[in-house]
């Protein structure tokens, strides 16, 4: 534990991103990691090896990230708390097994620290693998649960919550975050989490005791089997589109524009939009999704009404951009600034993009 | 007493049985069963000692054998 | 009246897909033979391949799951690993053990995961039609080499893994057997009751090849395909135990 540094008697602690997942997971009782080493999330493993291990909990370094999400397919098929991390071009190796669990209607929590990409790319932060993570990544139709922390805190915080989502749907669950989130150091607030217990699953494959055989698949050759399969993943999506939105809005009431962003990115914005009150006269309000799937499509809307423009900002060339245009439907002129193959933008450049614009 | 019973549903008529039998007791059917395979029967049940040899290569479990308990 | 040879109770009482001749039929009862008398089918959980045994849960009456193609070694790990207690094994043919899958192979038989795989071996794609496998013999003709199996242009050899994962430490059972003869039927159900008691004792990882006939995509009559089984697959893959 590089960073947990620990004042006696406190529940206050300097952790990164990366270690406060792994804290968080196994608060909620996560019984299963399997992963590879790739950077910028190796803390995350070097965490679980070393923790998951004193716990006589099951920590495998897998052979590649192929068989480490199927050996989390696995885990979860038998009804544990099952999780791997992982960075872009691991998560892209993944996204069949990502498929097959979200096929297969199983709970597990998948990692994404992203870095700069296309390819092998570099180890910066991006936030380059929305599209990835909302909008497919895997074959089908399916949707992951995926949350976006913009902080250590958060990183512990929506562990435990996928964890919660992921039982609660039978759905597999990402948290989507990058290379500064995952290895920055903030303090941490370990009290005051409930420790989450998960739901009784009678689906699982426990051994065939007193009940019929269970069976975990999503293959379905019969004529309309499969249909009527995927009617019921997609009522189940429609529900958690309508019961788990989160966001967080800061003084969208009051300003001229509205900035949209997620993760690192809101908070650099955050900065610029200080930038612009305090020296240029500019009133921004940021509107900041913590769920990207289920996305806040009518919230953004309501939020942007009324308002001369909206900017957008993300550390890619635009991939989150594309919801807020769906979501407004035209309501007000939408800016994009983003940077992207791990380089990350500064408040001084985002402030400078807006001034531009509103001339 | 061995009682041989194939369910000629599911012979597939593949005659692997056929040339395991020591006593040279299986033989096609002259017809189709429900699927279309000409199924497999016993020649003389009286012949069939019950060694079993034939369950043990049948592919489908369509043939089992029972013994008449002894008094 | 008793019942001296009557399907065992695990195997479910329906006509399956799979050809006639085909070896899976038997060695799907083999399992449940085992399986019944070692009293597991409790504790038993089955991890099916993608092959034209994907649906094997179909016949078998006891927990099972499906696996993406070749990495049901690994989905097998998740689960014991997960669940300790209960008795694993994964079920593959040659594809899904040997091509696609070799890594999850080669390295949960590295970590000695205490599993049971039974791997199908007939020597060809079957499910999508007759395409070359890694256990393809040199000179066979398949549908992506159609003028036989030649390693000299590229082809490469008939892979024999089980006699490669015999060389790690913690594979403790590795035996090749066929289904051709009722003899041979019987030594095969031993070397799966011994792989189920390898891992019920926590020896390490044990592997049951076993030598499959597969007439309709070999072209060959059931009583053919199982003399070239005999004659010819056994020349290049030798039954016997070992390791």
């Amino acid at each position: 534990m590089k960073f947990m540094k620990k004042k006696k008697g406190s529940t206050r602690v300097l952790s990164t991103g990366n270690e406060a997942i792994g804290t968080a997971a196994i608060k909620a009782g996560c019984k299963f990691y399997a992963g590879y080493p790739i950077t910028p999330q190796n803390e995350l493993i070097a965490f679980m090896a070393k923790n998951m291990r004193e716990k006589g909990r099951a920590f495998v370094q897998a052979e590649s990230e192929v068989a480490a999400i199927n050996m989390v397919f696995g885990s979860s098929a038998a009804g544990v708390r099952a999780m791997t991390s992982s960075s872009s071009p691991g998560i892209s190796l993944k996204q069949e097994g990502i498929s097959y669990l979200a096929g297969c209607q199983l709970p597990a929590l998948i990692v994404n620290v992203q870095r700069g990409g296309p390819g092998l790319g570099n180890i910066g932060p991006s936030q380059s693998d929305y599209f990835q993570a909302v909008k497919g990544g895997g074959h089908g139709d399916y949707r992951l649960i995926v949350l976006a922390p913009s902080s250590v805190q958060e990183c512990f915080d929506f562990t435990l919550l996928a964890f919660d989502l992921a039982d609660k749907y039978r759905n597999p669950a990402m948290l989507l975050l990058d290379a500064f989130i995952g290895q920055m150091a903030e303090p941490l607030v370990l009290s005051g989490q409930r420790i989450a217990h998960g739901v009784k699953k009678e689906w699982a494959l426990t051994g065939a005791k007193g009940r019929k055989a269970n069976v975990i698949r999503s293959l379905f050759l019969g004529e309309g089997y499969l249909e009527k399969w995927n009617l019921s993943l997609q009522k189940k999506y429609k529900e958690i589109e309508k019961k788990e939105k989160r966001w967080e809005t800061l003084n969208c009431e009051e300003s001229e524009i509205l900035f949209v962003s997620y993760g690192i990115s809101s908070r650099i914005a955050r900065g610029a939009a200080k930038i612009l009150r305090e020296q240029h006269n500019i009133n921004a309000g940021l509107f900041r999704p913590k769920t990207l799937f289920p996305y806040p499509y009518k919230e953004l809307r309501q939020a942007a009404r009324e308002k001369k423009a909206v900017f957008v900002f993300e550390l890619s060339y635009g991939q989150m951009v594309e919801d807020v245009r769906l979501a407004l439907e035209g309501e007000a002129a939408v800016h994009f600034y983003g940077r992207a193959g791990g380089e990350v933008f500064t408040p001084e450049g985002i402030a400078s993009f807006v001034k531009k614009k509103m001339k | 007493m061995a009682v041989v019973k194939i369910d000629k549903n599911k012979c597939k008529g593949c005659g692997l049985c056929l040339g395991v039998c020591p006593q040279n007791n299986l033989e096609s059917a002259d017809e189709e069963n429900a699927k279309g395979f000409i199924y497999v029967k016993v020649k003389a049940p009286s012949k069939c000692t019950g060694c079993g040899l034939c369950y043990l290569i049948c592919p489908d479990t369509a043939i089992e054998i029972y013994e008449e308990e002894k008094r | 009246m008793k019942a001296k040879f009557k399907k065992p109770d695990s195997l479910r009482d329906v006509s399956t897909h799979y050809c006639p001749g085909c070896g899976h039929g038997i060695v799907h009862r083999l399992v449940s033979e085992v399986v019944d008398e070692l009293n597991l089918r409790e504790r038993i959980v089955g991890v099916a391949p993608v092959g034209c045994a994907v649906i094997a849960y179909d016949y078998w009456d006891f927990d099972c799951s499906e696996a993406a193609h070749g990495r049901a070694l690994a989905v097998a790990t998740g689960i014991k690993r997960s669940r300790p207690d209960l008795t694993v094994f994964t079920y593959q043919g040659d594809g899904d053990l040997a091509s696609i899958g070799l890594a999850e192979t080669v390295h949960a038989a590295n970590r000695g995961e205490n599993l049971t795989c039974i791997f199908m071996n007939n020597a060809i794609y079957g499910m999508t039609g007759g395409q070359m496998a890694p256990t393809s013999l040199t000179g066979q003709k398949t549908i992506t080499t159609p003028l036989g199996r030649d390693p000299q242009q590229g082809d490469g050899f008939p892979l024999k893994i089980t006699e490669m994962l015999a060389l790690l430490p913690k594979v403790v059972y590795a035996e090749r057997r066929c289904v051709c003869s009722p003899p041979e039927v019987i030594k095969t159900k031993k070397a799966i009751k011994r792989g189920f008691l390898n891992q019920i004792e926590n020896k390490g990882f044990s592997i049951i090849e076993v030598l499959s006939q597969c007439p309709t995509v070999w072209r060959k009559t059931p009583s053919e395909s199982v003399k070239w089984v005999k004659e010819e697959m056994a020349k290049a893959f030798p039954l016997g135990r070992i390791k």
